[in-house]
């Protein structure tokens, strides 16, 4: 010890626990001063930033999605606003009876049963956890009002206004359309979506994919400064960035042709497709499959049974047959065909074949359509008539030279169109490479024969093509050798019609055709829809527009022929091709060509309307018809 | 007394050339400590002035006013506390150490419970919390005790009689429950006894024990299913270990305040500091009153008050070896060593790297117990350091 009780402390024992203690004083304030100095000044700006972060809240405005119109400003899809009840699960209560509580009692108001509202929680926390869930949409103003006075029973629920897709007319174009939804998990990894915010609405399928980014506008931004609890400060709203609402796209597609190629496949009831084009720069005008859905659906909660509809039907409304058939194309292929004669010198078209019903070739035998002898026709009469035999003989000349695959390849059978709508399937142009292909590797018991090129001349066999193809081909030879690229999309206007962008895509590659072959196998289909004994001419025998159409009937395994009819119109300088098709509607003539005449009709309304008034002379030659005057 | 008469006898000759200031006791005053702690109380009011004029409706000056009459009160207490010989207070110590006992115990029958603790009274004008005024008086008694005793049985005896001398108030906190506080007491009572000279093989023997105590209380006796501590004070105790992990649980408040004051900067925030002003840092007027001054004045606010505590330490250890007698050599220690300890826990607390004790800060946090039990233990370091200097002046004198 080295106090006494009452002297002054001394010595060095007591020297040296002060010492001590001031050497503890000296690393305590010293350690206070480092770490004050490295949250201040080394990491001042990180903490700044998160203290930023911390007392505010950002709100996102959701921006209206452009409009699509069609050519002439006709509203295919636009928006309505809804109110729409959202849910923020980091704001619920966290204590799991107080949370079912709570989701209980907004369920009873929102007419959901706890489990749907779990499961809908469920569903959208997997594509895009963290996100608002949308509880409902369309939630009435009465809920709203009753939210909002309540707002401290219901923490983490807000109401806001969504804009949701409206379709003025249902069905119309829904296939071109494509819908509009919460972006998938997948699409956020890969392709155009990639790296999206998850829950953002894009476009799904159709226009609204292709032009997503042209509809989709840009959300704006409200900051609004919130204390520890969350709560808005007074006079805190502290940068607004408005939204950019998203601008209108202008559709190719002719409002009248349009609706009269889907009326056309909806009175014959059959799944069919039917594509209307400009030949000379692949401008859809219209373009439908049936059976067909009204993306309305899409903006609601689906039930079961339209789940089952659209996706498990075989039906299969969902599937574009226009751009992703898969499809024979019977007789309408001989246009190929011929040119494919002609440009490799087999024929010329004064070549006479003598027609007499059949064709042996090994000890296979093939007939004309119900083993008509047609005597002896040179290529227009052969097409007029659709002489099997005629085009069989070609096949058969080409059917080591690939001359026929050549041709059709050239025309954009079996491979991309560059449509600016999504598409997955191209079809199969079959060819000796690919048959023999497959039967090295085992898959087909026997390699490329003179029948295959035989079946292929007439469209039938292996091939597998839709209507948009087969329109593509037409137009090429139609106006002089012009693949052309075939595209919705016209321009992109702000909504206040300025245009800001015109798509005109060039067109994919020329293929050299010789005028005077053009213009036989113009004559041929001529004749064919107009000429009597031509196959469509119980058509178009009346029809006061001169027309050029090739009908098909196309023999599908496990299913009744198919009808096909492809017309150019007008003749001989054609503007449009309209290519028809419909699953097990017999022969060409007997429903396809009466459709796709219902589309010319539409087409050349205003024309036929003049002709019927005022005689023939002045309605022919006054070319394009306004409809379609927006655009050359 | 010895000390009494001292004074007297001392300070008679030179009454005809004393001003105003030597009778005050001014004279001898250690004046870097007395500004150290007006300085300290002033940025405190400065700060509550600019910080809290939201925080209670209607009166925006609630918290100025009041700290201020604490402050003015404190520092009367202060000049009138080092007036007095503290020698007085040895031959009290019994006293002493008995009213701080029963007013601590008093609270559990009278005072007022606030989340879920009682800690304090409610006076006609603040609310007075005797555990505050505990740390000083028990460092007064203590000491005595320790001087007292110095003579009587083994030193392992003695030792552990100062134990339970200083252990005993020190529970009586903990169970109000105040952790902080209690852990005051406990660091009073060592330093007082280190300052007495008990051997360094005790203090071993001692941390030893603290350290087994610590690991039993929070890791043995939750295991066992016997929680010692409420499970708000060990989230609070531990949750300093991993702030990162839970940003919304305990160590939110704890994150939060370290944000405050990272995102200070260098020279602070001023009106656009937010964590502080929109309630993301709790206790800001109290507690967490190092992150307000972190926030809205940065490094160089926070700094300052450092130096100023630093600067309070330095003049208060000093004290420590000018002391006359023993007795002031254990009080000045006890009382430096006990503040050193409540800046260094609490501002550690609002830099993230102390557990959340609830100690406030001294001379800062606002409060009037704390502030007037500071000011008080201020005035017995400068009654030390006046008497030091009569005895020292006599001397040479003489």
């Amino acid at each position: 010890m080295f106090l006494g009780p009452d002297d002054r402390p001394r010595g060095t024992r007591l020297s040296l626990r002060i010492a001590v203690v001031g050497g503890v004083a000296v690393a305590l304030f010293a350690i206070l001063a480092f770490r004050l100095w490295n949250l201040q000044i080394l990491d001042g700006g990180k903490y700044l930033a998160e203290a930023q972060n911390n007392r505010t809240r950002e709100y996102k405005v959701i921006a209206p999605r452009g409009a699509i119109l069609d050519r002439n400003g006709g509203v295919l899809v636009d928006n309505r606003t809804s109110l729409a009840l959202l849910l923020t699960m980091n704001k619920l209560p966290a204590d799991p009876a107080k949370q079912k509580e709570e989701l209980t009692e907004l369920g009873e108001l929102a007419h959901m049963s706890l489990k749907k509202v779990r499961q809908t929680v469920r569903e959208q926390e997997e594509v895009a956890a963290g996100a608002p869930i949308t509880l409902r949409r369309d939630v009435g103003y009465d809920l709203v009002y009753y939210l909002e006075e309540n707002q401290r029973r219901f923490p983490g629920v807000t109401v806001q206004r969504v804009f949701v897709r409206q379709y003025p007319d249902g069905s119309r174009a829904a296939h071109l359309l494509g819908s509009v939804g919460e972006v998938s998990e997948e699409d956020l990894k890969a392709g155009p979506y990639k790296n999206f915010e998850p829950g953002e609405e894009v476009g799904q399928g159709g226009a609204e994919y292709t032009y997503n980014r042209v509809l989709q506008g840009k959300p704006g931004l409200t900051k609004i400064q919130v204390n520890a609890l969350g709560e808005p400060t007074p006079g805190g709203q502290l940068v607004s960035k408005p939204p950019v609402p998203g601008n209108n796209l202008r559709l190719t597609i002719n409002g009248s042709v349009q609706a009269a190629g889907e009326s056309a496949l909806a009175d014959r009831g059959l799944p069919g497709a039917f594509v209307t084009m400009n030949v000379d720069n692949g401008e859809i005008l219209g373009l439908g499959s049936f059976p067909t859905y009204d993306p309305t659906v899409f903006t609601k909660t689906m039930t079961q049974a339209q789940v089952n509809d659209l996706y498990r039907s075989e039906a299969a409304p969902l599937y574009d047959r226009a751009t992703e058939g898969l499809y024979p194309t019977g007789s309408t292929f001989k246009l190929i065909t011929a040119l494919a004669g002609l440009e490799g010198g087999l024929v010329t078209p004064q070549t006479v074949i003598q027609d007499n019903g059949e064709i042996t070739v090994g000890e296979q035998t093939f007939e004309n359509s119900e083993g008509v002898a047609n005597g002896p026709v040179n290529l227009v009469s052969a097409l007029r008539v659709s002489s099997d035999v005629y085009f069989y003989l070609l096949g058969l000349k080409m059917w080591d030279t690939n001359q026929l695959q050549h041709w059709a390849h050239e025309l954009g059978i079996g491979r991309p169109t560059g449509l600016d709508l999504p598409v997955y399937e191209n079809g199969l142009l079959p060819s000796k490479q690919w048959r023999n292909k497959l039967y090295a590797a085992g898959e087909t018991e026997r390699p490329w024969s003179a029948g295959d090129d035989i079946q292929l001349a007439t469209g039938q066999g292996d091939l597998q093509t839709n209507p948009l193809q087969m329109a593509i081909a037409y137009a090429t030879l139609a106006n002089g050798g012009n693949v052309v690229t075939p595209h919705v999309g016209l321009r992109v206007e702000d909504g206040a019609g300025r245009v800001l962008r015109e798509f005109e895509p060039h067109r994919r590659r020329h293929v050299k055709i010789n005028p005077a072959y053009r213009a036989a196998i113009l004559e041929g289909l001529h004749e064919a829809a107009q000429s009597p004994g031509g196959t469509s001419y119980s058509s178009y025998a009346t029809f006061p527009i001169e027309v050029a159409g090739k009908t098909g009937t196309a023999e599908r395994a496990g299913h009744a022929n198919q009808s096909w009819y492809i017309v150019l119109a007008p003749y001989p300088n054609p503007r449009i091709v309209t290519a028809v098709t419909i699953e097990e509607g017999g022969f060409g003539a007997e429903s396809a060509a009466p459709a796709a005449k219902e589309i010319l009709e539409a087409y050349f309304q205003k024309q036929l309307t003049k002709a019927s008034e005022g005689g023939e002379g002045e309605g022919t030659e006054t070319g394009a018809p306004e409809l379609e005057a927006g655009h050359g | 007394m010895y000390a009494t008469r001292t004074r007297k006898a001392r300070t008679e000759p030179f009454a005809v050339h004393t001003g105003i200031g030597e009778r005050l006791g001014l004279a001898h005053m250690d004046w870097p400590l007395t500004i150290a702690a007006v300085a300290l109380v002033a940025f405190s009011i400065f700060t509550l002035g600019q910080a809290t004029t939201h925080d209670v409706p209607g009166s925006p000056g609630y918290y100025v006013d009041r700290q201020t009459i604490y402050a003015v009160l404190g520092l009367v207490g202060m000049i009138v506390v080092s007036r007095i010989d503290y020698s007085r207070f040895r031959e009290l110590r019994v006293g002493i150490y008995t009213f701080l006992s029963v007013s601590i115990a008093m609270v559990f029958v009278f005072g007022f419970a606030a989340r879920g603790s009682r800690r304090a009274f409610e006076l006609p004008f603040f609310s007075f919390q005797p555990s505050e005024l505990g740390k000083v008086l028990l460092v007064l008694a203590l000491a005595g005790f320790v001087i007292d005793g110095a003579r009587r049985g083994s030193a392992r005896q003695r030792t552990v009689r100062y134990l339970c001398l200083g252990l005993a108030p020190a529970a009586l906190v903990f169970l109000q429950p105040d952790l902080g506080t209690s852990l005051v007491f406990v660091v009073a009572t060592l330093a007082v006894m280190y300052f007495g000279g008990v051997p360094w093989t005790h203090f071993a023997v001692i941390g030893a024990a603290l350290v087994a105590l610590v690991s039993l209380v929070l890791i043995v006796a939750p295991a066992v299913g016997v929680p010692v501590l409420k499970g708000y004070q060990e989230q609070r105790l531990t949750s300093f270990l991993h702030p990162s992990q839970d940003t919304g649980g305990a160590g939110y408040q704890q994150h939060q305040g370290v944000v405050a004051i990272g995102s200070g900067g260098k020279t602070g925030r001023g009106d656009r500091a937010t964590q502080t002003r929109l309630d993301f840092v709790p206790e800001r007027s109290t507690d967490f009153i190092f992150a307000v001054i972190g926030e809205r004045y940065g490094f160089m606010g926070a700094a300052f008050v450092l130096s100023l505590y630093a600067l309070l330490f330095w003049r208060a250890l000093r004290i420590v070896t000018l002391s006359k007698n023993s007795y002031g050599t254990l009080v000045a220690g006890g009382i430096a060593v006990s503040l050193l300890f409540q800046v260094f826990v609490n501002v550690g607390m609002n830099l993230g790297i102390m557990p959340i004790t609830g100690i406030p800060l001294p001379l800062m946090s606002y409060g009037g117990s704390s502030v007037l039990a500071t000011f008080l233990a201020v005035g017995i370091l400068q009654s030390i350091n006046i008497q030091a200097h009569l005895s020292q002046k006599g001397r040479f004198a003489w």
